[in-house]
């Protein structure tokens, strides 16, 4: 199984490769991609030097191109897929029906993969992108439990490549509006969730408080630890009762399920989070190689080692990691 | 004249709740009826089946009708049900995911697509349309300006492909694996007592400073405030929208039906206050603006 991590910017790309990344994958500095951060992601001169990097230690590269062009950003879009060819990049992570045809058809001889934003869940959606766009490979949502990856895989018509760890999306991805419903982006159409610009911190007599667009998201009490307010991880009052309505902050961490992923022949696993720092980017790369490579090594006799674990816990959001909908019990 | 839909019953209602709702319906003055299981795989009260028959039944009072697909297909078991809607050649399909237009095309059985298709520009309806696209739904979340675009870049394209619009009832937003239901109860997904009955308009989800946020729905989250387009159908006549569509809701629906067959007539609609489920309005979608906005 291949390990392809997250590069929000070119130091952050060299860690993951010297950090045993087999893939890399990046988005141009605009709304073309599903992790729109200020100050994140590359220029074309970037990009061609990270590009550079990665191939000369045997990395690939892969830009995403994940999010929905609207009529009036189509010209744009088609020219991050322009860039993306002019680069040389391994393959183009693409969601949106229009631009898979148009990288189909433009660029037949450039891999494409269908990103998570593509929000296919079953073997007949996965046949609808390889018919059409002649898809190599497909990330798997997050809201799949391990047999229906199982079932999805066995008759999966493309590569697979699930998210192994970093931030938990609960929803179908790709088609959670909730971010547009309180603020005016959502991953679809800015490639933003939650965004930092609608984000406020207010210190009260009841605690600290944390909104979106002025929407109370939490309130957190003396000594709870504060998270980012990702909308849907907050708490809220449903019929009388205030609790995590959604979801907690958690993490998702699937070391655990690393040799039943290489049993159903899944060909890559992936982590999350294109804006985090080159530190975190070199912890979780690491612990990420080591297991993977423990797992080829000693075939049938994988355990998950206590220091990957603790290095993982430490970085995952609240402290907390779950194996999310790949886990039945979860549900 | 702009057509009237009623899209599918996203909630859970017993068998009979439904089958009185569409006895109502079939009076209405409604065009098309959506008929089917949107959103929950546990929901079978109606068996393919039954959906079939009561099909039967509106179309022969005279109304198109088209059978909905499940929105976020997991299982076999899920795959199942959507060939066997797409097995029969007597009614369009909406389609509500790419697993369904992949099935729907295999069988050659034209399909409308549903809100939560991500159709964001012309290339994507030109797609859809090779593989039988017979009309289509605007994503919730694109305002107007996107949608006189699109409508205007089929018109280029030389397309002929109706465009429908979600224009009142609280907007499906999200879909997971989760059930918020059965979490709220503390039971599992697998055995979730289908609580879902108990509430036939979702659960309310409120911030701590009582402020309607969502609805809970199941495995998916509606928009806390009730998105009401009613004024913009003189503007979506104009740019060429053919269909209107309207949410069902379990108490209501009659008054609101009337209301919008008075407003695309261009008569001016009664001001008696409607009797429904209590939510504020929202409208700000539309404009671009965030969805819970209400642009006045």
């Amino acid at each position: 199984m291949e390990l392809v991590c997250p590069a929000g910017s070119l130091p952050a790309l060299k860690t993951a490769v010297d950090n045993g990344a087999d893939a890399v994958y990046f988005g141009f500095r605009d709304s073309t991609n599903a992790r729109q951060f200020a100050g994140l992601n590359f220029n074309d001169k970037r990009a061609a030097e990270g590009i550079e990097y990665a191939h000369s230690k045997g990395s690939r590269v892969f830009c995403a191109i994940n999010t929905y062009p609207q009529p009036e950003g189509w010209e744009q879009w088609k020219r991050a897929v322009d860039r993306a060819a002019g680069l040389g990049v391994d393959a183009i992570i693409l969601a949106d029906m229009g631009l898979l045809d148009y990288a189909a058809s433009r660029y037949p001889n450039i891999p494409r993969h269908l990103s998570v934003q593509g929000s296919a869940t079953s073997y007949e959606a996965l046949s609808f992108y390889k018919d059409n766009f002649d898809i190599r490979r497909a990330v798997l949502p997050r809201v799949l439990s391990l047999d229906q990856v199982r079932g999805v895989a066995k008759h999966s018509p493309v590569e697979l490549e699930v998210f192994a760890f970093g931030s938990l999306c609960i929803m179908a991805e790709g088609r959670c509006y909730l971010s547009s419903y309180l603020t005016d982006e959502s991953p679809n159409t800015r490639g933003a969730c939650s965004p930092a610009k609608a984000v406020r911190w207010h210190e009260t007599p009841e605690g600290l408080e944390s909104r979106l667009n002025d929407v109370l998201i939490d309130r957190y009490g003396q000594g709870e630890s504060a998270g980012y307010p990702t909308l849907c991880k907050g708490r809220f009052e449903v019929e009388g009762s205030v609790y995590h309505a959604i979801e907690e902050p958690v993490s998702l961490n699937t070391l655990d399920l690393l040799p039943d992923l290489q049993a159903l022949g899944i060909s890559a696993v992936k982590i999350e989070g294109r804006q985090r720092s080159p530190a975190y980017i070199a912890d979780v790369a690491r612990t990420w190689r080591q297991a993977l490579d423990n797992l080829e090594r000693t075939p049938g006799m994988f355990t998950v080692e206590n220091d990957w674990r603790n290095t993982l816990s430490g970085l995952s959001e609240g402290g907390l990691t779950t194996l999310g909908a790949y886990h039945r019990k979860w549900k | 004249m702009m057509k009237l839909s009623l899209g599918p019953i996203l909630w859970f209602w017993s068998k009979q709740t439904v089958f009185d709702f569409y006895a109502k319906a079939a009076e209405w003055p409604v065009d098309t009826i959506y008929l089917g299981e949107a959103v929950c795989s546990r929901r079978r009260e109606l068996k393919p089946d039954d959906w079939f028959d009561l099909a039967r039944d509106l179309k022969a009072c005279g109304k198109e009708v088209v059978i909905s697909t499940q929105t976020l297909i997991e299982s076999e078991a899920d795959l199942r049900r959507l060939r066997r809607i797409c097995d029969q050649n007597e009614f369009l399909v909406e389609a509500n995911d790419q697993s369904a237009v992949q099935v729907a095309s295999r069988h050659h059985i034209p399909f409308i697509s549903g809100p939560s298709m991500n159709i964001y520009n012309v290339a994507t309806l030109k797609v859809l349309a090779k593989q039988g696209l017979k009309g289509w739904n605007l994503p919730v979340e694109l305002g107007k300006e996107t949608l006189e675009q699109l409508i205007n870049g089929l018109k280029q394209e030389g397309l002929e492909l109706p465009a429908e619009v979600f224009a009142w009832g609280f907007l499906p937003l999200a879909w997971s694996s989760r059930c918020f239901t059965a979490r709220h109860y503390n039971l599992p997904k697998d055995n979730c007592e289908f609580r879902c009955l108990q509430h036939p308009d979702g659960m309310e989800l409120r911030s701590r400073e009582s402020r309607e946020l969502f609805r809970l729905n199941g495995i998916s989250t509606l928009s806390g405030s009730r998105y009401d387009l009613t004024r913009e159908l003189p503007e979506m006549e104009r740019m060429g929208v053919n269909t209107v569509r309207l949410s069902p809701e379990h108490q209501g629906m009659e008054e609101v039906v009337k209301r919008f067959d008075q407003v695309r007539r261009g008569e001016v609609p009664a001001t008696d206050p409607l009797h429904l489920v209590e939510a504020p309005p929202c409208n700000g979608y539309w404009y671009g603006k965030p969805g819970m906005d209400l642009i006045r």
